[in-house]
């Protein structure tokens, strides 16, 4: 598997996530166990009106996302694999009225559970947010044939 | 009405709706909140633009997160002196059952109140408290 269909396969699953269209995430990077994702600047996103913050809801649905797509750029075949757990430490507040990225990894996979690291960043380079995820393996099946081939297109 | 003013109209009457209004992401979610005698309902009515998973079709897990994050810093607003809200410091999330495509509710309770730092834990659930779809906890840091 290549970065192109590894980034199509990203681009097709975010586009089948009803919030990740709302928040219009995009697929900035994507390679082999690592993944960077874009949420643009929205006023709708809004946490603190008075410094226009975004929320840091919305930087916890980018990593989620981020966390829960990489496993697409680290498994060969599609997997749906659920959120067990997530632990978000907020570094500083996003600046108003850029975007935020979200670089993700996978580091550790095993039979049953996918370790993921991700770190949320600006243009500036400084961290905003750093995440660790676990998500668990429930095997192909688990997801409809239909699923699994819409996001896999017709590449393989 | 400034900040203060809108807080202690919230706390006066129990409407949190001039109060949700005044925060975007409240509303780009869609959360709500009831009050019963001292305790808050956070809501988060069914919403197709919050799904994730399709297939199942579920809430989408940062939603879960997001809606419990700003249930507890509206919950910790209420129960502090000052308007301001408070700044979160970090938010650790244990999904327990898929969210599925239903009204979602969650409540807060305060562990710990320090000087600088509050710490508050949060329960989201679906048809039955006794089975919560995710529990949270979250350290806010108090500006005074």
């Amino acid at each position: 598997m290549n970065d192109t269909i590894r980034r199509n396969r990203v681009t097709r699953f975010i586009g089948t996530l009803n919030q990740a269209q709302e928040l219009r995430l995009s697929v900035e990077d994507a390679r082999e166990g690592q993944l960077v994702l874009c949420l643009p600047y929205s006023d709708q996103i809004i946490g603190n009106p008075e410094t226009g913050v975004i929320h840091g809801g919305a930087i916890t649905t980018l990593m989620d996302t981020a966390s829960g797509s990489v496993i697409l750029c680290a498994l060969d075949e599609f997997e749906l694999c659920p959120t067990l757990d997530l632990r978000v430490d907020y570094m500083r507040p996003a600046e108003p009225r850029k975007p935020v990225f979200a670089r993700a990894e996978t580091y550790k996979i095993t039979r049953n559970i996918i370790f993921t690291r991700c770190e949320a960043f600006q243009e500036n380079g400084e961290t905003i947010a750093n995440c660790v995820g676990t998500f668990m393996r429930i095997g192909q099946e688990a997801t409809p044939k239909s699923y699994r081939d819409l996001i896999t297109g017709g590449e393989e | 009405m400034t900040d203060s003013e809108l807080l202690q109209y919230t706390r006066d009457t129990g409407d949190f709706s001039r109060m949700l209004s005044s925060i975007p992401y409240a509303d780009f979610i869609g959360l709500e909140c009831d009050r019963f005698g001292d305790d808050l309902i956070f809501r988060l009515p069914k919403k197709e633009q919050n799904l994730g998973n399709p297939i199942l079709p579920a809430i989408h897990g940062g939603v879960i997160g997001g809606f419990m994050e700003l249930s507890a810093a509206i919950y910790l607003m209420m129960s502090q002196e000052t308007p301001r809200m408070p700044r979160i410091v970090d938010f650790s999330l244990d999904y327990l059952r898929a969210g599925l495509n239903r009204e979602t509710y969650a409540e807060c309770h305060l562990t710990r109140q320090g000087n600088r730092v509050a710490n508050v834990m949060v329960t989201a659930w679906q048809k039955s408290r006794a089975q919560p779809i995710a529990t949270a906890r979250a350290h806010f840091l108090i500006e005074g």
